[in-house]
């Protein structure tokens, strides 16, 4: 178990480190970055000295361990427009991205379960057919296009809700965080339901598919041989077995959902680390949009560490398996 | 004469398909008696596991039972509620499937879905269940239970989870049990471990026993009375000595013939032409009649109904005592 967390981390370091190559070769293909810091009428001689400060004027191969070595510690150099180190900047942001990131996911997980139970078990009901119609919107329309509807809807016709922002925030030490004032909750629903939407048809259409297979299986039918109850053979013998693949596809999208909330952010003029990354992008900000790449990409790798062993913790059978091969 | 545990009167089973209704099981009746093992024996097809499932109500649709009717010890089941007949699944009655392999969930302890029955039936603690359900275990011969009770299903053996699948279908002492081809996945040398276990506790418990399979070394080893089925209904059925040594229904003189002897004769073995007809295309009169060498004309217009003949029951128009007027 340990030798496989361990072999399963090693190769998450190679993820990164070839990630690592791409974020830092695209400092080398968006032009000069001197160019891009100082104005158009600074001398020559200043930009030499700029360059030189920089390291600039090193070899590549001693500016990417450079680099690779201080990425490592969360230093990504500083940001062209803001003039601040790219990390206090994405710190700040990341709070506001995570929150709204979790809330979606566990909106997306907990409907998507019970809509996804309930139309596997309640197969020929009006209401599964209904979620099953929703469900096709959910999948097909763009997220942007959900935001504006649900911005319409809600904040411009019946003005219940914010229509951007965070609300208010309460700081608890580095983390900022909007879950504790009623503004804060108030701001965090249409951002949520618009991120977490394609993944809670995602996961209903799956536990729907998972269920109906796994009612077919012989140990359900053996499980109703032996007489237990409905609820018994639904919810405690199906309802385990459908949720392995789930865990992996919720797992893989609660990725996605950080990386997708780039429109989310920007309908919503959410303060996270999307919006930062797109105003990144309309300034070319390299450094921004490098450190962007790696920390998406730390997160996909972790959550997919986690996934793996989540899995043998749900599934006995791994569990012998990976003790074995190990 | 004592009530049986299982009566079965004239059940009927019918699957609706887009091309009409399917009639699975076509007039049915037997019954098991206490202690009683009675072997169900057919090609497949022929309907054995679907009376199985109609016994113990998991026909599911669109399937249904449609007609005739089921007695446990006298009371009707094939028409309670759901919520009486689950009681009733796994407490009077216990079911064993095919495949071993795949009757357990996979994700919870073999002690835990033990514990689980027996509390589900029986008013027992968590710690008495576990109890029981160790010496459950030790009674269907798993070694070290009290350690293998802890154990998921993929640690055992295909013969070892057969036991535990048993266990799991004795664990409220049920009248009956319904087991379905419960070797046909077993190797061999476990396949004869599987069914004196099965045999030695319907003698020790007085459990009657329905034994479904298509193996006649099976029955013959097992089974007090057999029941020989074909197209959904039950051809012959008698004790099994007279039905292995004297078969009258030519369905199961071609069944028996087909059995290969260790005696060394090296006579060619018998084997019945044709094949059992599809559901939808049963002939008309015996469904036999197009396979039988002995077929005159009553046999494609009359449905044979079942005759006693001596301790055997037959249901074929050649040990019809009224002479037919076409085959004089």
């Amino acid at each position: 178990m340990l030798a496989f967390t361990l072999r399963r981390a090693v190769q998450a370091i190679g993820v990164m480190f070839a990630v690592g190559i791409i974020a830092f070769s695209m400092f080398r293909f968006a032009g000069d970055p001197v160019n891009q810091i100082v104005s158009i009428d600074t001398s020559a001689a200043e930009r030499e000295a700029v360059r030189k400060s920089l390291g600039l004027d090193d070899p590549v191969p001693v500016q990417f361990v450079r680099y690779f070595a201080d990425a490592a510690q969360f230093k990504f150099g500083v940001s062209y427009q803001f003039r601040q180190p790219v990390s206090t900047l994405l710190m700040e942001r990341m709070p506001a991205t995570l929150e709204l990131a979790i809330c979606a996911t566990v909106f997306a997980m907990v409907f998507g379960i019970l809509m996804g139970v309930y139309s596997a078990l309640r197969r020929d009901t009006v209401l599964a057919k209904l979620f099953q119609a929703v469900s096709l919107i959910g999948i097909s329309l763009p997220t942007f296009l959900i935001g504006i509807l649900l911005i319409y809807l809600f904040a411009v016709t019946l003005g219940w809700l914010p229509s951007f922002g965070r609300g208010e925030v309460v700081k608890l030490g580095w983390w900022s965080t909007g879950l504790l004032t009623l503004s804060g909750l108030k701001a965090l629903i249409m951002p949520s339901i618009t991120l977490g939407l394609f993944q809670m048809t995602l996961i209903m259409r799956l536990v729907r598919a998972e269920m109906l297979e796994v009612l077919r299986t012989d140990y359900i039918r053996f499980a109703r041989a032996r007489g237990l109850t409905t609820r018994a053979i639904h919810f405690g013998h199906a309802l385990k077995n459908t949720l392995i693949p789930v865990i992996t596809v919720a797992g893989l999208q609660f990725g996605s959902v950080i990386a997708f909330s780039i429109i989310t952010e920007t309908v919503f003029q959410w303060p996270g680390m999307g919006l930062l990354f797109v105003q990144a992008v309309q300034n070319v900000d390299i450094p921004i949009m490098a450190a962007y790449l790696l920390m998406v990409s730390l997160i996909f790798v972790t959550i997919n560490l986690v996934v793996d062993i989540l899995y043998t913790v749900v599934d006995p059978r791994l569990r012998a398996t990976v003790g074995r091969a190990t | 004469m004592t009530e049986p545990i299982l009566s079965v009167r004239n059940l009927q089973v019918e699957f609706a398909s887009r091309r009409g209704t399917l009639r699975a099981i076509d007039g049915v009746s037997f019954d098991i008696a206490k202690g009683e093992v009675l072997g169900v024996v057919g090609e497949s097809g022929a309907g054995k596991s679907v009376t199985g499932l109609a016994v113990i109500g998991l026909i599911d649709p669109p399937g249904r039972i449609a007609g005739g009717e089921v007695r446990l010890a006298g009371l009707r089941i094939d028409n309670l509620p759901p919520e009486e007949m689950r009681r009733i699944r796994g407490k009077r009655i216990g079911m064993i499937f095919q495949d071993p392999l795949t009757s357990l969930n996979p994700l919870y302890r073999v002690g835990d879905q033990i514990i689980e029955t027996i509390r589900t039936h029986l008013n027992l603690s968590e710690t008495a269940a576990r109890r029981r359900a160790i010496d459950l275990l030790a009674e269907v011969g798993i070694p070290a239970p009290e350690k293998r009770i802890d154990g998921y299903p993929h640690e055992f053996s295909g013969g070892m989870r057969q036991r535990v699948v048993i266990a799991l279908a004795i664990c409220a002492e049920p009248e009956l049990i319904i087991a379905d081809e419960p070797t046909t996945a077993l190797d061999v040398s476990v396949q004869a471990q599987i069914i004196s276990l099965i045999k030695r506790l319907g003698r020790d418990h007085g459990t009657a026993v329905m034994l479904v399979t298509h193996d006649m070394g099976v029955i013959a080893e097992t089974s007090d009375r057999v029941a020989v089925m074909y197209a959904g209904r039950v051809a012959e059925i008698g004790p099994v000595q007279d039905v292995v040594r004297n078969p009258l229904h030519p369905y199961a003189k071609g069944l028996m013939g087909a059995i290969p002897t260790l005696a060394g004769d090296d006579k060619r073995l018998m084997q019945i032409p044709g094949s059992m007809p599809r559901l939808s295309a049963i002939p008309r009169g015996c469904s036999f009649n197009p396979r039988c060498a002995f077929a005159f004309d009553r046999c494609r217009v009359d449905r044979p109904e079942p005759l006693p003949r001596g301790a055997q029951s037959v249901a074929c128009h050649l040990y019809d005592s009224v002479p037919a007027e076409s085959a004089a």
